[in-house]
């Protein structure tokens, strides 16, 4: 009977209801279009080009570029080429992204657990906080901090300074810099000695608590290490180092480092605007935990400190990470906004001016989509890694 | 001898625990710590508020012409006041501006036609809403039929630009994100890896490079003498952009559905289009309206990149007036204006998408 039933349904099925037939044709289809299109624009492109007198091809990486960029971390002047332009922007990109994460993330923490706070006051200004930064334009607020606070600051002659070493002015903040001289090597090891020992430590109290059950205090101790020793060599090794301070020249300042306004207002904005959305983040994280977690902790007799630290804080873990990681990638992405005034990213050094030089559009476009899809998909892929150690194992 | 007991009538609770003192100890100073918490965030608030009021109230200027009536020293609310049919038209002209104010009367009408419960056949005010006002809107501020008279896209901007490259973002990209999810849950693993590339790329990539690609791009790929609107490739770049965002708002709609409604509807003998059209997506829609909500807020906020490729949207407006020679200098009004207009926006959107959620939830829990 079921033999019969198969052949049956054989021969009713019609070719074209057949799901297996069905989706072999419309996956030639999709796979048809797709070429069909990228043919098109490629044919089109080559076409309009060709018009244009725009030649294809990276050769032009290698010509001179000959215009200056505000702000370099690595060695640039006007003679060096276009393909270096590349690198300039690249790394005043991730200088942004970097820190702007560092400092998004500990305005973030605190405004989350602000909200939780039992503190009428406190809750009520840190959700004043979200839900007013979150609904701004984040274009909006970097004009805002660029051109009108950090455009209302006094000029050098008349800036604001600390203690005749940091000064602040409207070309930007100015900072005493360290230079390095012979012998600063030995504290540099000392520092990687330091954080080896501390390892050590760690370790050797783990063990040492599962054995015996007895705790013992490391936070002090690592502190002292990390500090006290370099500190040693550093007095031992004759002090090689010594600050550049900045001093006032003329119209401007010179020595020291020098933090460019434009800098310092992305950094703001950027801060401002995604510590609304992490303190969501934080906030959500932390209510997702349920409350009996806390009161097991309690009854176990654990301390304050060791109840966030052992049992909160790595459950929250697993609820933060996921949206924390967008925040992050959508942080680096809104990095780019830095051309709106000017300061020298990979959008605006690269697809802006290196592109209004040399005319090559297609290749400057796709270097620069390309590394931000690299940044993009590669933290997402390390973030997922992460994510699915830490993950609940349910069975 | 009877001694009955007779127990003595309650105490009231003690007054540090009631009353305005009790809501103050437990809410603002029930530790140390959280006191001095209280007095540096009171001291905060107080500074702020003050500061606004005495800036932007007490002594601001809002009546006048010109920048000579800002005597106050406060905030010069009349550089807002003078400008505000360009913040909201852009460069529309003043003749025609009925038009935009047409088309806004509709679309007000509409919407709120739609947010009312008790609006008979609201499904027709939807269609009309969806389908034949989009095409009025077209004529309305395009023109070139019925006898009105062409303006160009160029000249659109401020408010009426943000809104309708928003507007126009979020209404295209849904039914290709629509489609894009099925393709990424689709069994055709071409289907479905062409789905993801194209997911992938785009919400990998910054909005502004989008946008730079589509305005010196899109010109390339096109055949030879098409020539397209700025407006047009800008639009083009933020559709393709927000579609990608759309797909996973709808992916996870559609991942939310249990299984057993996919599998009924399969034993139901529905083919996977009724399947998805009658069973799947109607419930799923359900659970995206917060997402598509924040989508779109996110898409009204990042219309203000268009700037940078040469768009009038509001915000670009009120950068243009900034550097007007004869309004120098109020740039705070102009920013803390544009703000206000972008957040009203925003958090009313916000708001409503919650109110709806609440109103659409059946789950009996």
């Amino acid at each position: 009977m079921d033999i019969q039933n198969k052949g049956q349904d054989k021969a009713k099925t019609k070719i074209w209801n057949d799901p297996a037939v069905r989706s072999v044709f419309f996956q030639v289809l999709a796979v048809g279009a797709v070429v069909a299109f990228f043919l098109y624009i490629i044919n089109n492109a080559l076409t309009n080009m060709e018009q244009r007198g725009i030649t294809t091809g990276f050769a032009f990486l290698g010509d001179q570029a000959g215009f200056g960029i505000l702000q370099s971390l690595i060695e640039y002047d006007e003679t060096h080429s276009f393909g270096r332009t590349f690198f300039v922007g690249l790394l005043n990109t991730v200088l942004v992204a970097v820190l702007g994460i560092i400092l998004a993330t500990i305005l973030g923490f605190f405004i989350g657990i602000g909200r939780l706070s039992h503190n009428w006051l406190i809750s009520k200004l840190a959700t004043t906080y979200i839900e007013t930064f979150r609904n701004i334009p984040l274009l909006l607020q970097i004009f805002f901090w660029y051109f009108a606070v950090l455009q209302g600051l006094p000029s050098p002659r008349n800036s604001m300074s600390i203690g005749e070493s940091v000064f602040f002015n409207i070309r930007g903040l100015y900072l005493p810099g360290p230079v390095y001289e012979d012998g600063f090597g030995a504290v540099a090891f000392a520092i990687v000695v330091a954080i080896g020992i501390i390892i050590g430590l760690v370790r050797f109290e783990r063990k040492r608590q599962r054995e015996t059950g007895k705790t013992f205090p490391l936070f002090l101790p690592s502190v002292g290490i990390l500090c006290g020793l370099p500190l040693i060599v550093y007095f031992l090794a004759g002090s090689p180092m010594h600050w550049d301070y900045p001093v006032l020249t003329g119209f401007n300042f010179k020595g020291g480092l020098t933090i460019i306004p434009e800098l310092i207002a992305l950094l703001i904005a950027l801060t401002v605007y995604t510590a609304a959305f992490i303190a969501e983040v934080v906030r959500s994280g932390i209510e997702a935990i349920p409350r009996g977690q806390s009161e097991a902790a309690n009854a176990l007799g654990l301390s304050n400190g060791q109840r966030l630290r052992l049992v909160i804080i790595p459950q929250a873990m697993r609820v933060i990470i996921p949206p924390m990681t967008n925040q992050y990638l959508n942080l680096t992405k809104n990095s780019s906004l830095a051309t709106a005034i000017g300061y020298p990213d990979l959008v605006s050094v690269f697809m802006g001016t290196t592109l209004n030089q040399t005319g090559q559009a297609i290749e400057i476009i796709f270097m620069t989509m390309a590394v931000y899809l690299f940044l993009s998909l590669s933290t997402s892929a390390l973030m997922n890694w992460y994510n699915s150690r830490i993950a609940l194992v349910e069975r | 001898m009877s001694n009955k007991f007779v127990p003595l009538p309650d105490l009231p609770p003690p007054s540090n625990t009631v009353g305005v003192v009790g809501w103050l100890r437990t809410n603002l100073f029930s530790s140390p710590v959280n006191s001095v918490l209280t007095i540096i965030a009171f001291y905060l608030i107080y500074s702020g508020i003050s500061w606004f009021v005495s800036w932007g109230v007490i002594n601001a200027d809002v009546i006048g012409t010109s920048r000579e009536d800002c005597t106050s020293g406060g905030a010069c609310w009349v550089f807002i006041s003078v400008r505000l049919p360009q913040f909201i038209y852009g460069f529309y002209p003043p003749d025609e501006v009925w038009r935009i104010n047409l088309m806004f009367a509709i679309a007000i009408i509409g919407i709120v036609a739609l947010m009312i419960d008790k609006t008979p056949k609201k499904g027709w005010i939807a269609l009309f809403m969806l389908v034949i006002f989009p095409i009025i809107a077209y004529f309305l501020l395009y023109g070139g039929a019925f006898g009105l008279e062409v303006v160009e896209t160029h000249k659109w901007g401020g408010l009426t630009l943000t809104l309708v490259i928003a507007t126009v973002g979020i209404v295209v990209s849904l039914p290709i994100g629509v489609a894009l999810a099925l393709g990424r849950r689709s069994e055709m693993p071409i289907v479905k890896s062409i789905s993801v590339v194209y997911i992938e790329f785009w919400r990998g990539v910054p909005l502004i490079t989008v946008l730079f690609m589509a305005s010196v791009m899109l010109p390339l790929f096109m055949s030879e003498g098409t020539e397209t609107d700025k407006l047009v490739r800008a639009m083009i770049g933020v559709i393709m952009f927000q579609s990608a965002y759309m797909a996973e708002v709808v992916r996870g709609g559609l991942q939310a559905i249990p299984k057993g409604q996919y599998e009924a509807a399969h034993s139901l003998g529905l083919s996977y289009w009724k399947m998805m059209f009658f069973i799947i997506l109607p419930q799923a829609l359900k659970l995206m309206i917060p997402g598509i909500v924040n989508t779109f807020i996110a898409l009204f906020k990042d219309t203000s990149l268009v700037l940078i490729i040469g768009l009038f949207d509001l915000l670009a407006i009120v950068q243009s007036a900034l550097h007007d020679p004869k309004w120098l200098g109020f740039s705070v009004e102009g920013y803390i204006f544009v703000a206000f207009l972008f957040w009203v926006f925003c958090f009313g959107m916000s708001r409503y998408s919650q109110a709806l959620e609440r109103k659409l939830n059946t789950s009996h829990r």
